[in-house]
């Protein structure tokens, strides 16, 4: 018994020394190790090794499918109007300015959306090019080779019995401690020394949560980095975008509060520099939660205000609709555009596959997290421009820097049905084109016999 | 370690399709992933809730028509075969089929055949003809409110007068055909698949 308690004693002595020394202290600094980023260069040796052994394979076995991100099929990309002139253009004297072809072209579109459309693909994980050895990312690849499974066989031991009980330690080690630390932190008095020390125990321990996903980040253009008084817009991927942006800086959040464990995260955050969480009820009413970011960002010595505009997680192929709330705060916006690199591992939350406990062992256990984040230059609302407009400005920004595809597509299509609004827009359309320039001739004629009558 | 996605779908599933509907091994499973996600039910059948799900189809003003032909009369459910049959008729027209004798069933994709899907998004009851109120019908769904029900009976009769040459007032599956006779069928109603 005795020898239990003593041996239970020394690993953990062990581990905190670990810890304190190879991670906590290089975090504080801002240093690393360069652990991660050898075992990132190994694996991507690996990688690159079992993709030439795949395509060798694919070679053998023609009838494999060849997995595509590029799409499935081709798609004609005229507008409403000039596709029903091609498919009329073989009767240019059509006496009615409807002709019955005008259904094939509703009728294609409608079929091409049916084998692929641009939405629902978003809301779950994008397909890899080439197998990197997760059985999860297993869509379309056959067996090939002996070598290949033992490779295999390797990392899901390494991933599952080394990597993840290390992980979930430093884990739960740098969300502990990020709990006392701010809760102490939270009792001192105001003053710039509280600031400082606040503001380092949240990098610390964020810092610590990242290598507890083995995540490594690559901070572009730092001198964008979003100052106090601003609000900073990012697209969602998942909810460790926060880890990953927090890494480098230091944000107020904004979010709902929570019960549970999250709740007291919450809580003790708040003491220590001020955080915006709203509760449910007051969350609906856009008025209330305006008012308090606009309050938060006037006072021009607080954090800048993190959020993301789009509401719900998306896959990280493309950035979809920007809710305009978070534009019409005022202040200037700095944007920031965050990409995955999925080959070593799936970032993306699909909440109604996974719920969070799930969601998070499926990271840890995934090779590492690498992802690239820019800073882009901050950007104001311009003259003549509503929020809604100014919205789709930086949405374009960051998707173009990020390489992601611009969407106009709400989000929340994830979970609700889309608005009538934008099937009577089609109609409206439509009924432009054929209200045109020939039907005039024909109505007038029609509406003035009647007229005459 | 197998494909995922074909796992479900048998291989003697996979050859009856594709001499069905002539689409290639890789399309078949292709189309099979994109059956599966679109199943949220994962019941292996498809309904008419599952199809207004594809927002781009949702805003379509003919999609509820399109969705349609995907359900047999009368039922509520399509399973994977009969999705793929609906899709076979959009699957291109290889050159080297034109050249074939011709086989002993008109492909599904066959110039008539496509033009026959097209016919049968006006064709409300199915009794083979499209009468005017089935295209007063159809019509409506595409404009919505934005042109009056004078504008539209005159369309309507119009288009009826033009194409009608037996006199009945009603537009036959063979007089829609010569209506759209110039129209590059072959090119504008099939989809390409990129692989």
């Amino acid at each position: 018994m005795e020898n239990l308690w003593y041996v239970a004693g020394t690993i953990f002595q062990l581990w905190m020394s670990v810890v304190v020394f190879f991670i906590m202290l290089p975090a504080m600094f801002g240093l690393s190790l360069g652990v991660t980023e050898v075992y990132i260069q190994v694996l991507v040796k690996i990688l690159e090794w079992a993709t030439l052994r795949i395509q060798r394979g694919q070679q053998e076995q023609p009838s494999a499918p060849i997995p595509l991100h590029t799409g499935i099929i081709e798609r004609v990309g005229g507008s409403m109007e000039e596709e029903m002139w091609q498919l009329r253009c073989s009767r240019p004297e059509a006496a009615g300015a409807f002709c019955l072809s005008d259904g094939v072209y509703f009728c294609m579109k409608g079929l091409e959306s049916i084998v692929e459309d641009q939405v629902t693909q978003r809301f779950s994980s994008e397909e890899l090019a080439s197998w990197n050895l997760l059985t999860r990312t297993n869509q379309n690849f056959y067996y090939i080779s002996l070598r290949l499974t033992i490779i295999w066989g390797l990392g899901v031991f390494v991933r599952y019995c080394v990597l993840l009980p290390f992980r979930i330690a430093l884990a739960s080690t740098g969300i502990s401690w990020l709990v006392i630390g701010t809760c102490v932190v939270g009792f001192l008095p105001e003053s710039s020394a509280k600031n400082w020390l606040s503001e380092l125990v949240h990098l610390t321990c964020y810092r610590i949560c990242a290598r507890g996903l083995s995540a490594t980040i690559h901070y572009h253009n730092k001198e964008n980095r979003p100052q106090k008084g601003g609000i900073c817009v990012a697209n969602h991927t998942t909810p460790i975008d926060v880890v990953i942006l927090a890494n480098d800086g230091c944000y107020a959040m904004v979010g709902q509060t929570h019960g549970g464990l999250l709740g007291i995260l919450q809580k003790s955050m708040v003491r220590s520099c001020p955080h915006v969480w709203f509760e449910r009820s007051e969350m609906k009413d856009r008025n209330t939660v305006t008012r308090r970011l606009r309050h938060h960002v006037a006072a021009k010595t607080k954090l800048p205000i993190l959020i993301f505009p789009e509401g719900t997680c998306v896959n990280n192929t493309s950035v979809m609709m920007f809710k305009k709330g978070s534009f019409e705060i005022g202040g200037t916006i700095y944007p920031v555009a965050i990409k995955y690199d999925r080959r070593f591992g799936d970032a993306f939350w699909n909440s109604s596959k996974y719920n969070m406990v799930s969601y998070l062992l499926r990271t840890m256990t995934s090779w590492a997290i690498v992802v690239n984040v820019w800073y882009l230059p901050p950007m104001t609302i311009q003259d003549g421009e509503d929020a809604a407009q100014f919205a789709n400005r930086v949405k374009s920004v960051i998707a173009h820097q990020g390489g992601l595809l611009d969407l106009a597509w709400d989000g929340g299509l994830k979970r609700y049905k889309v608005k009538d609004s934008l099937k009577e827009e089609q109609q409206k359309m439509y009924s432009n084109i054929i209200v045109g320039q020939n039907h005039i001739r024909n109505t007038k004629t029609c509406s003035e016999t009647r007229e005459d009558q | 370690m197998g494909s995922r996605a074909s796992t479900l779908l048998r291989e003697e599933e996979i050859e009856e399709i594709k001499k069905e509907t002539g689409f290639s091994h890789s399309q078949i499973t292709r189309l099979y992933s994109r059956f599966t996600s679109l199943d949220k039910g994962e019941n292996g059948t498809l309904s008419r809730e599952d199809f207004q799900r594809i927002p781009e189809l949702a805003i379509n003003p003919l999609g509820d028509r399109i969705i349609n032909a995907f359900f047999p009369e009368g039922e509520d459910q399509v399973n994977f075969k009969g999705f793929m049959r609906t899709l076979a008729h959009f699957r291109p027209i290889e050159d080297n089929e034109k050249n074939k004798n011709p086989p002993a069933t008109e492909p599904l994709n066959s110039r008539t055949n496509k033009l026959l899907f097209a016919f049968r998004l006006y064709d409300l009851d199915r009794d083979d003809k499209i009468s005017r109120d089935e295209l007063l019908q159809v019509l409506r769904m595409m404009v919505g409110v934005n042109i009056s029900d004078d504008q539209l009976g005159s369309i309507a009769d119009r288009t009826i007068q033009e194409a009608d040459t037996n006199g009945d007032t009603c537009i036959s599956f063979q007089e829609f055909m010569k209506v759209l006779e110039k129209v590059d069928v072959e090119q504008k109603m099939s989809i390409r698949f990129l692989h």
